[in-house]
């Protein structure tokens, strides 16, 4: 899938996508990113220092939304810039299947160069994970 | 225990080239459930007009937890990582990361303020290809949770 400047308004929409987010996925997430903070993976650890359970790395978080704009650019060279706030935690429980991401997309502002500025929303459950997660895709 | 401010403005430099190869970026890619065939395939990059894998666009922050070292690493600074939790983080990618890149960067602590009674932290890196070109900035916020100094009632 991919789509062109011409294609897009100020306000065409990204449709949401689910992402699943298990405990193997951390794992994998730190052995790949180098980040192993025991937080991450240790729900002993994690309740003793006040969290609710094992939580996602928050760069697992923004990777996986950034998943919405490379499969909707394509290209994943595409995204040109890629900025997020962290507003909330996004616990994994050991329940078997985890916990689920759902990430949306609009379009914002129609830039020079063929260039499209998308805000992101992320939500696991009722929770907005992401603020302010705004991206600039070079569309062809 | 409040952070040492004497390090805003303070760089720190890793000269040390981090080599980015096709495993890796497969291997980050496939963290994230991420199956583009750029990412994995050399000849689907070619395809697309790349001259080797490309890589994810928040690659770069294993940069920082490979490479350690930075001012977090700096007794100094006075920071406990285990209060530490993340605010912020931007890429700026002047051209995307391929396999085969040997970066090599240059991290500029720009903020300590307080933030209620947490205080952040920022930090902005210049990431460097070996011809000299500048591929990325990456600025980061940090949390320090409660190590903000007391305020005077």
């Amino acid at each position: 899938m991919s789509v062109s400047y011409d294609d897009v308004e100020v306000g065409t929409e990204i449709a949401a996508q689910t992402y699943g987010v298990t405990r193997g996925q951390l794992v994998q997430y730190a052995g790949a990113s180098g980040d192993f903070n025991i937080i991450h993976w240790n729900e002993r650890f994690a309740k003793a220092v006040g969290l609710p359970d094992v939580i996602a790395h928050g760069m697992f978080t923004m990777a996986t939304a950034g998943r919405l704009l490379t499969d909707w650019a394509g290209d994943p060279a595409a995204v040109v810039e890629y900025g997020v706030r962290f507003s909330s935690m996004v616990p994994v429980p050991d329940n078997g299947t985890g916990t689920t991401l759902t990430v949306s997309g609009k379009v914002e502002d129609k830039l020079d160069g063929n260039r499209v500025a998308v805000v992101l929303t992320a939500r696991c459950g009722e929770a907005k994970v992401l603020s302010q997660a705004r991206a600039v895709v070079q569309l062809s | 225990m409040p952070l040492n401010r004497a390090f805003i403005g303070r760089e720190y430099s890793f000269d040390k080239p981090f080599e980015v190869g096709r495993e890796l970026i497969r291997h980050f890619a496939l963290a994230i459930g991420d199956a583009n065939p750029i990412y994995h395939d050399i000849d689907a990059a070619k395809a697309a007009g790349h001259r080797d894998l490309v890589a994810p666009p928040t690659f770069l922050t294993t940069l920082g937890f490979r490479r350690g070292g930075g001012p977090v690493g700096d007794p100094d600074l006075g920071l406990d990582y285990s209060l530490v939790v993340h605010g912020e983080q931007k890429f700026v990618l002047h051209r995307p990361v391929y396999a085969g890149d040997a970066l090599t960067g240059r991290t500029t602590v720009t903020d300590i303020r307080d933030v209620g009674r947490n205080e952040a932290m920022v930090t902005e890196t210049a990431v460097i290809a070996a011809d000299g070109e500048q591929v990325a900035t990456v600025t980061m916020t940090m949390i320090s949770r409660g190590s903000a100094a007391p305020k005077e009632a």
